[in-house]
């Protein structure tokens, strides 16, 4: 019995302090609160029909979107811890343990976690209103990218109250997440969570790439496609090569830890090193997923609050495509002091510098696309106005660490930390703010308020740079980065304060962002034209939120900026009057993505744990699932021409 | 929507993807047994897989991917000069990289 009830303490970490106390009780609360709040409402039914099952692309993009801003908040939780322990030399707030943790659960949810699901949603929200459709290529394979990410998520996050976190950095190098080093439970978590949610992001990239080359409306060409588009067809195709990378290496480090091969260690003809640049041949590619749809909203943004066509869409495009190629050859740079010689280190150093090329383009264009243009301040421009010069300052460090030899003195220290966290908060982070602002009213039919969002945005902006400008100076001054605790009088206490300072200001930003929601859903304005900011691109010609079927009749575009020349030309969306609707072929809603991503669920946690049973009982469930889809056959509808017509005389488009 | 009726659809039995599916497991097994089960020297069993993995990769891509079939523009054939690049790049860069190893070690 006494051993039992040992275990059991042990693998609910009720050992490890009142940190971990505290989290059980939030995570129990909160979850009972759900189930209390949905069975007291009556709410079960609804969720299930119209949210969990749903195949329909504006609704999961809401749900990758309300899923990223809870990630958000957990890694920024998580940033916050870091910078209460660092802020002062020789404080124990954290041990050494939980600090490991916690900056690795910090870097791998913010980027797996919040933001790829953020730019997914995105990708889910806009593409198919913007190019004309009524849904993704393949929809239920769509439901079933989110519902991976989502068990993923949840997976990952398990971790903190489970087992134990993984502890090996976000980027998990070996020898030292190898069994030998760090048993239990922790890095198979980061393994299979990684694996899973990567499976559903291969998916997002296959789908998306294939919607816009295939299901654009007539007349939007290649070359009409509004630029957000464009970087989201970049931007699969980079998924769709990279990823894979990111499977096998995983694949082989987990081998190594379930079954005990070995492929990483550095017993048995194992090579660490090669972990290495596998990871960062999938890594660095990586980075540009999660910036290129961001440079594609704030294209958005600027050219809408201009009131002016992108400046030069053709060298946007060229410049992405040329990312694109640059960012499957310079994964080296994250590890020039591995050795690799002169010959290999100048080559990748030359191709990361290179990468300045395009991105400089890129910010001239934006520059030239607001100069002369009737500005208007809303939010979402401001994150986008905010971004350039954070980016800029981010994207020049980059080039300093791109210098081989200046490498060396800057490798893993804290103006390493400065230069991603402005390119990822500066870039991705600014991106999908200004993104919920700019799209806010087409997924919700409601405007966010302008004050609140100024004072997040200033808040934000100026705790960031608080924050993180100074981390630049304390990487010259020798501070390493995921270092727990450090000795005084090495001049770092006052910086490190200051940035825990920074680093307050961002959480009260986001706080009133998340009071921003709250306050515009009960008295936000309503959107009540389907375009409130006098839009260029499609999504703004139909309703918000728009109708289910998205387009009544597929739009003739005759032009860029498809929308703003319809406007112009005084059409309507739906074409001349007296077009007769046709019923509109819809898929069918399906239970069968959540329910198979429970099985990959509860797969991951026998891989975890090695609890093989529950890992086969998962797999056969998910190749079960996956077979019953063939046998489908009534997998979609038609929606009558009466719905449609009351549906768009109640939009006033008859 | 609409469009997802256009693609081809095949009649009949599908003998081509039994087969795709009999090939990619048998040579995944021989893969296997490679390593697991003989006593050749590393470097031949590294060959003999990576003629193995072409194989893999031919069969997936004429037994499943619709790699011969386009009614519109052939969209595969930019992206499959872009994978050619990458998986060069990939294995070339990574041979490359990893040289350094026989001078250390």
């Amino acid at each position: 019995m006494s051993g039992i009830v040992n275990w059991a303490v042990h693998f609910f970490m009720l050992d490890e302090g009142p940190l971990i106390w505290l989290s059980d009780f939030l995570i129990g609360i909160a979850s009972v609160g759900i189930v209390v709040a949905l069975t007291y409402f009556k709410l079960w039914k609804w969720l299930w029909d119209n949210w969990l099952t749903t195949v329909d692309h504006k609704k999961i993009g809401i749900m990758y979107l309300i899923a990223a801003v809870l990630m958000l908040f957990r890694g920024g939780t998580d940033g916050l811890l870091m910078r209460t322990q660092l802020s002062w030399p020789n404080l124990h707030f954290l041990n050494a343990d939980h600090y490991d943790q916690i900056f690795t659960t910090h870097g791998t949810i913010m980027i797996l976690f919040m933001a790829m699901p953020a730019l997914i949603g995105f990708f889910n929200i806009a593409v198919p209103l913007q190019i004309g459709c009524r849904d993704v290529a393949f929809p239920y394979l769509n439901a079933i990218s989110f519902w991976l990410f989502f068990v993923a998520a949840m997976l990952f996050n398990l971790s903190f109250v489970v087992g134990g976190s993984p502890d090996g950095g976000w980027t998990s190098y070996p020898p030292y997440v190898e069994n030998a080093f760090d048993p239990g439970p922790g890095e198979n978590y980061f393994l299979v969570s990684l694996q899973i949610t990567g499976i559903g992001t291969i998916a997002t990239g296959v789908n998306f790439l294939l919607t816009i080359l295939r299901m654009r409306a007539p007349g939007m060409t290649l070359m009409r496609l509004p630029m957000f588009t464009w970087s989201v067809l970049i931007t699969s195709i980079i998924i769709v090569f990279a990823f894979p990378v990111l499977a096998v290496c995983l694949a082989l480090l987990l081998i190594d830890r379930d079954f005990g091969s070995h492929f990483f260690t550095i017993s048995a003809g194992g090579m660490p090193m090669q972990y290495v640049n596998l990871f960062w041949i999938w890594g660095h590619p990586e980075v540009y997923i999660v910036i290129l749809p961001a440079f594609g909203i704030f294209s958005e943004v600027v050219s809408t609050f201009s009131s002016k066509k992108l400046f030069g869409y053709s060298a946007m495009v060229v410049s992405m495509i040329a990312i694109a190629i640059l960012s499957f050859i310079v994964w080296v740079h994250h590890f020039f002091t591995m050795g690799a010689g002169p010959g290999v280190n100048s080559f990748f150093g030359v191709s990361t510098m290179a990468i300045a090329i395009p991105t400089g383009v890129k910010i001239f264009n934006w520059l030239f696309t607001m100069h002369k243009g009737r500005i208007e301040y809303k939010s979402a421009m401001l994150w986008a106005v905010g971004f350039i010069p954070n980016f800029l300052i981010g994207g020049l460090t980059g080039v300093m660490l791109a210098v081989p030899p200046a490498d060396y003195q800057y490798h893993n220290s804290y103006f390493l930390i400065a230069h991603f966290h402005y390119v990822l908060i500066g870039g991705t982070v600014f991106g999908v703010f200004a993104g919920l602002y700019y799209w806010w009213p087409k997924m919700f039919g409601v405007l966010l308020n302008e004050r609140l969002g100024r004072w997040h945005f200033w808040l934000f902006m100026i705790g960031f740079n608080i924050c993180f400008f100074p981390m630049y100076f304390l990487g010259f001054m020798g501070m390493q980065r995921r270092v727990y605790t450090y000795p005084a009088g090495y001049g770092w206490g006052v910086i490190n304060l200051i940035e825990t300072f920074g680093a307050v200001l961002m959480g009260i930003g986001f706080l009133v962002f998340v009071l921003n929601i709250l306050w515009s859903a009960r008295y936000g304005e309503r959107d009540v034209t389907g375009d409130p900011w006098n839009g260029r691109t499609l999504e703004w010609a139909t309703t918000s939120p728009a109708p289910h079927y998205n387009f009544a009749i597929i739009p003739q575009v005759k032009g860029r900026d498809a929308w703003w020349l319809m406007k112009q030309a005084g059409e309507s969306i739906n074409g001349p009057k007296g077009i007769p609707f046709k019923p509109i072929h819809m898929p069918n809603n399906s239970g069968r993505p959540i329910i198979m991503c429970a099985f990959f669920f509860i797969a991951g946690a026998g891989f975890v744990f090695q609890w093989w049973i529950p890992a086969i009982i998962g797999l056969i469930g998910v190749v079960v699932t996956m077979a019953l889809r063939s046998f489908e056959y009534n997998d979609h509808h038609y929606i009558p021409v009466d719905e449609i017509e009351e549906t768009e005389a109640a939009a006033g488009r008859l | 929507m609409e469009s997802n009726h256009k693609f081809h659809q095949e009649k009949g039995f599908p003998w081509k993807h039994v087969v795709g599916l009999f090939l990619s497991l048998v040579l995944t097994a021989i893969a296997f047994w490679l390593a697991l089960a003989t006593n050749q020297p590393p470097a031949v069993i590294i060959t003999i897989i990576v003629v193995l993995g072409v194989g893999q990769l031919l069969v997936q891509l004429y037994m499943f991917m619709h790699f011969t079939e386009s009614d519109e523009k052939a969209w595969q054939v930019p992206t499959i000069y872009f994978a050619l690049f990458i998986a060069l790049t990939i294995v070339g860069g990574s041979i490359w990289i990893m040289t350094f190893k026989s001078l250390v070690a």
